[in-house]
């Protein structure tokens, strides 16, 4: 039986098989067994309660689903009063997203998360709809420098940093946060997006702006993955796309250490179960003994290859 | 070729016959066959499943999350919640009336006996009984009625007499009279048509049953004019009431937070999910649309 532990920094999963940020909570203990997961992902909490975004907040498109909603949540002293000992009764460990508008807020986020109950803090410096022109840090190589590197300074617990495939030069700013001491790389947030009606001229958002949630995102994020995992050194949870265990594998050649899911939880509920029973068949069935064997494992180096030599080759 | 909505992404949903491994957990992913799948009018079918016993907990007012097949060969990328219209627990068969209409359920409509359905539920807080309530008052419009329809079976075996005022546009399309009427339930029919359902006379009919002691609670779904009107006899006479709401949904969870609507508290506008404080929400705090 393949060992499917991962290490992200000082923190062990015991499966590459995580839920995305916004896409989980505990209350799916009432369909799956949590304690199955790699790590438990809350849902980004901000300072103060927020209502979030005015609905719809979900429209279907051709490729996939967009979303929109706006981080609300009750705020911090409720999270962690209420929320946290709700995931504190299952075993992974467990990710808290936060954000913020400020760097210092985000830096003293950081610092009043460092309980006990929480094993890593997630900076969302990227969700792409908290306002309306879908700005956030994590568009900015200098912001991520200087938003890490406060709340760096505020706390010793784990540090992901959650980028944004929206971001010209995304490999800088995965940089810019490995500098300024990030302990692993969350790549990525969702891709702005936008749906007009035509039977009503309207967009199909309340928030106009959303975020495209779909499989279809997949080789674009992969190809992200695979660019920032080739320059920078901390280890990457990709995010997009993820819908069975091929998927997992194919991330982890590209340098991944572990996956986050989204959609394939929202259509099939039971989905990310069955994709830890299916990645480990995979690995037995081809003897791999420790999925840590496929991180960066893809074979592309000896593809600087003259174009006549390659269109010689058999298919 | 098609991709199969049923098997994809996972393989631990349950079918009839499988061994639930979590037999304890409060929902399910369930794989049902499609028993019948018959039109009922000109604008509703009902989709009748066999599933595992597992879903048979669902009571009224709580709803599952449809995998709805693809009506055009592109795909259907969310599922649709529904509310159970019948729980048949002697022959193992679940019971869901749609009105065909968007892409899910037009993808629904061309479910034939014998093929898979997938199902997440049972979902949500459903329609509660107080054991002080002798007679209730069913209030519905349209797909509305469906979602009401399941109190019947609720009111029969907490022996709580029905009176159900059933709103169409005209007699084609008059929803669930007869199982209500089958659970012993006492119906009146107002129609568009001809001018019954207009709101006064359906006022006219609740202070009705309110003077004769019909009323120890109000239900309703499906017309937010309907709503305005329980809510305002409701807070006249102090009568309490629920109202079964509908949103836009995702995970069917509580997690993803699409699905919220507003209510109002103690004077404060707050907001709810459907999908977890719902379906079923205090009357009187709901604000309407």
């Amino acid at each position: 039986m393949v060992d499917l532990s991962v290490q992200i920094g000082a923190i062990t999963l015991q499966n590459p098989v995580q839920p995305a940020s916004g896409a989980f909570s505990w209350e799916y203990n009432d369909v799956i067994d949590l304690n199955r997961l790699g790590a438990l992902v809350a849902k980004t909490i901000c300072r103060e309660p927020r209502l979030g975004n005015p609905t719809p907040r979900m429209a279907e498109t051709e490729a996939g689903i967009i979303q929109s909603i706006g981080l609300p949540g009750k705020g911090i002293d409720y999270f962690i009063a209420h929320i946290v000992p709700e995931y504190a009764k299952f075993t992974p460990p467990l990710v808290v997203s936060v954000s913020s508008e400020s760097i210092e807020d985000f830096a003293a986020l950081a610092e009043e998360l460092s309980v006990p109950d929480v094993d890593v803090i997630e900076a969302n410096i990227s969700c792409p709809t908290r306002n309306a022109s879908g700005g956030n840090f994590a568009m900015h190589e200098t912001y991520t420098r200087d938003c890490i590197t406060a709340m760096r300074a505020k706390t010793k617990k784990p540090l992901w940093v959650k980028l944004s495939p929206n971001a010209g030069d995304i490999v800088s700013i995965a940089r810019a946060a490995e500098d300024a001491g990030a302990d692993a790389l969350v790549i990525a947030n969702t891709f702005l997006s936008l749906k007009i009606r035509t039977d009503n001229f309207r967009p199909a958002l309340g928030n106009k702006f959303g975020g495209l949630v779909s499989p279809a995102l997949k080789p674009i994020v992969l190809r992200m993955v695979y660019q920032v995992a080739k320059q920078v050194k901390i280890p990457i949870i990709g995010i997009g796309g993820v819908t069975k265990a091929e998927d997992v594998v194919e991330y982890m050649l590209a340098g991944a250490s572990a996956v986050g899911i989204g959609y394939a939880g929202f259509r099939n509920p039971t989905a990310l179960i069955t994709i830890i029973d299916d990645l480990a068949a995979w690995c037995d069935a081809r003897g791999i003994k420790k999925v840590t064997e496929l991180i960066g494992a893809v074979r592309d180096q000896d593809m600087e290859t003259d174009t006549l030599v390659a269109a010689s080759a058999g298919v | 070729m098609a991709v199969d909505p049923n098997t994809n992404y996972t393989n631990a949903a349950l079918r009839v016959g499988d061994v639930d491994p979590y037999p304890q957990r409060l929902v399910g992913e369930f794989i049902g066959t499609v028993v019948a799948n018959t039109a009922v009018n000109d604008e509703y079918k009902l989709v009748v499943l066999k599933v595992h016993p597992h879903a048979l907990t669902a009571y009224a007012g709580q709803m599952f999350h449809l995998l709805c097949p693809s009506p055009d060969g592109a795909e259907v990328w969310m599922r649709r919640p529904m509310s159970v219209y019948r729980v048949d627990k002697a022959n193992g068969r679940i019971e869901f009336l749609y009105k065909t209409e968007g892409r899910g359920t037009r993808g629904m409509a061309t479910l034939k006996p014998g093929d898979d359905f997938n199902i997440a539920g049972p979902l949500g807080h459903g329609f509660t009984l107080e054991p002080s309530w002798r007679n209730i008052v069913v209030l519905g419009r349209g797909v509305g009625l469906a979602t009401l329809a399941p109190l019947s079976q609720l009111a029969a075996e907490h022996k709580v007499g029905v009176t159900a005022i059933l709103s169409a546009r005209n007699p084609g399309v008059v929803m669930s009279r007869d199982l209500f009427e089958g659970l012993g339930a006492k119906t009146v029919t107002v129609l568009d048509s001809d001018g019954s359902s207009a709101v006064e006379n359906v006022e006219k009919i609740l202070e009705g049953l309110i003077a004769e002691n019909k009323a120890d609670a109000f239900f309703t779904c499906g017309s937010n004019r309907l709503l305005k009107l329980m809510q305002r006899l409701g807070k006249k006479h102090d009568i309490p009431g629920q109202v079964a709401m509908e949103q836009i949904m995702v995970c069917g969870f509580g997690a993803c937070y699409v699905c919220v609507r507003t209510f109002e508290v103690d004077g404060k506008r707050i907001l709810r999910r459907v999908c977890r404080e719902g379906p079923v929400f205090n009357m009187q705090e709901a604000v309407g649309w």
